[in-house]
């Protein structure tokens, strides 16, 4: 137990050495003048960055707007996703019929079909909702096709003794056994969306915050670029960590 | 013939189908001939993107950025797994963070990296080994971390160094899930690599699909988009058999 608390300690101080290291580092190279000047800004110029961007109401709009494209296309994407890999998963004809399209489709570049969906849902927020929507289908696909294979045919047996309807089957005993994969399914589905949505941004729009980055970028705001990069990766990382912990197994029930 | 060859016939039959039903919709009026282009348009433009757009040769760019990204990240995944098993603390204090780097989506970074490399090869090929990194150390250090505890006795019963042991044993037993990880890592690679070169229409297929965009060649770009989801396949493909080939027992 001791030695335990011992190596924990331990630990701590390593994780606080290494980010002193990494910050003294930066603050020395941002004063060195290695680099092209503001290419490493100072740390301080960063903080100072991102408490301006923090405080002003032109960060929250354009959050506001990714969050919504975001979110639809988590939605849309997860939505058709599950059903279409519940249908898949069900029925071993139509999943040997149609899923190797999921594997072969589903790590390719997804950007490169930001052109098409410019032509489809124009400039605004429907291409890069269907940008995000397009990247997070197919690992939720492939999740809730994987996870409905992987039920226990007892749960299913026991809901048919029962006579569930189907309704009743696919609340109460499909959608809860499959609730750890689907979880995971919808944790990638989410990084993707991300990615994807605001990739979009970045190439092609006038808000969101794919389009703050690229405008500090466009004006060699180096410290605000930061900053933004720093909010981006907390908040996506941060989203990644709460839906992980969705898919842990609850606390068994006490029975007294 | 049996029902999972009629499945994969029905799949294909459907695909063909899709095509026929777009074209006839095109030619019906019913979708926009100026938003999507005939399927029979885009079959033709395949032969024009090989020959005028240089499509090949844009493939063997592409498929250089990968190949240096896939040396980096083997030299430097590899020994940082290494280096997280070694040292217990170290990878106590850090595996968390490395796999808070697999969460993150690191391929925002590219402004930044056009900024520290310029609008070139190098800014294309440090995205993807920056987005593959996580996964071959992680997949390193769990080979590495599952060397089963008998093999690990039997080198100590032959007496052997630290590097022997390294050497003789755990690297050999790691090796499948080594190669795991530089598999997962090389797909990060593309995916970025290939998004990258879109985004800053710089390099290989990328910039292809990106360049006849904005020529509005609507065909051109389709068939172009087809060229990389089959080289995408291919490329998966390939990594796949190769990672069978080198653990034949799994």
């Amino acid at each position: 137990m001791a030695a335990a608390e011992h190596m924990s300690a331990h630990v701590r101080w390593l994780r606080i050495a290494i980010v002193a290291f990494v910050l003294i580092g930066w603050e020395a190279l941002a004063m060195s003048g290695l680099l092209f000047r503001d290419v490493v800004p100072s740390l301080s110029a960063i903080v100072r960055a991102l408490a301006r961007a923090l405080a002003s109401g032109e960060f929250y709009g354009n959050l506001a707007v990714t969050l919504g494209e975001v979110g639809a296309a988590l939605a849309i994407g997860g939505a058709a996703g599950l059903a279409a890999g519940i249908a898949l998963g069900a029925n071993r004809f139509l999943s040997w019929a149609y899923e190797p399209f999921l594997y072969y489709l589903g790590p390719t570049p997804k950007i490169i079909f930001f052109p098409v969906m410019i032509m489809w849902f124009g400039v605004a927020s429907g291409s890069k909702i269907a940008m995000g929507t397009l990247s997070c289908f197919f690992p939720i696909v492939i999740s809730a096709a994987a996870a409905m294979r992987e039920i226990d045919p007892v749960l299913i047996r026991v809901g048919r003794s029962f006579r569930a309807s189907p309704w009743q089957m696919a609340t109460r005993i499909y959608l809860p056994a499959m609730r750890a994969p689907i979880v995971n399914g919808v944790r990638l589905g989410l990084g993707v969306a991300i990615i994807g949505t605001l990739l979009a941004e970045t190439k092609l729009s006038n808000r969101g915050m794919g389009y703050l980055v690229i405008q500090a970028y466009a004006t060699f705001d180096m410290p605000r670029m930061y900053a933004l990069l720093i909010v981006l990766f907390v908040l996506s990382i941060g989203a990644n960590a709460l839906i992980g912990r969705l898919g842990l197994p609850h606390a068994p029930v006490q029975r007294s | 013939m049996t029902t999972r060859a009629v499945a994969r016939g029905v799949g294909i039959a459907t695909l063909v189908l899709a095509a026929f039903a777009v074209e006839g919709l095109l030619r019906a009026g019913v979708i926009n001939r100026f938003i999507v282009p005939l399927p029979s348009q885009v079959l033709a433009a395949l032969p024009r993107i090989v020959v005028e757009e240089h499509v090949l040769a844009r493939f063997g760019q592409t498929s250089l950025e990968v190949l240096w990204a896939s040396l980096l990240l083997a030299a430097a995944g590899i020994p940082l797994g290494v280096m997280l098993h070694r040292y217990r603390i170290v990878r106590l204090a850090c595996e968390s963070w490395v796999g808070a780097l697999a969460a993150a989506p690191i391929v925002l970074m590219y402004p930044l990296f056009l900024v520290i490399f310029g609008r070139s090869t190098t800014t294309i090929v440090m995205i993807g080994f920056a987005a593959g990194l996580a996964p071959v150390i992680l997949k390193t250090l769990e080979g590495l971390a599952a060397t089963r505890v008998v093999l690990q006795d039997v080198g100590r019963s032959f007496r052997l160094s630290n590097a022997q042991q390294f050497w003789k044993i755990l690297l050999p037993a790691a090796l499948p899930s080594v190669f795991v990880g530089l598999r997962l890592g090389l797909i990060f690679a593309m995916i970025n690599i290939v998004g990258v070169e879109f985004l800053i229409n710089f390099g290989g297929l990328g910039q292809l699909i990106n360049e006849l965009a904005e020529r509005y060649d609507l065909p051109g770009m389709y068939g172009a988009i087809l060229f990389v989801v089959a080289a995408s396949i291919l490329f998966f493909d390939v990594t796949e058999r190769v990672e069978r080939w080198l653990r034949p027992n799994t």
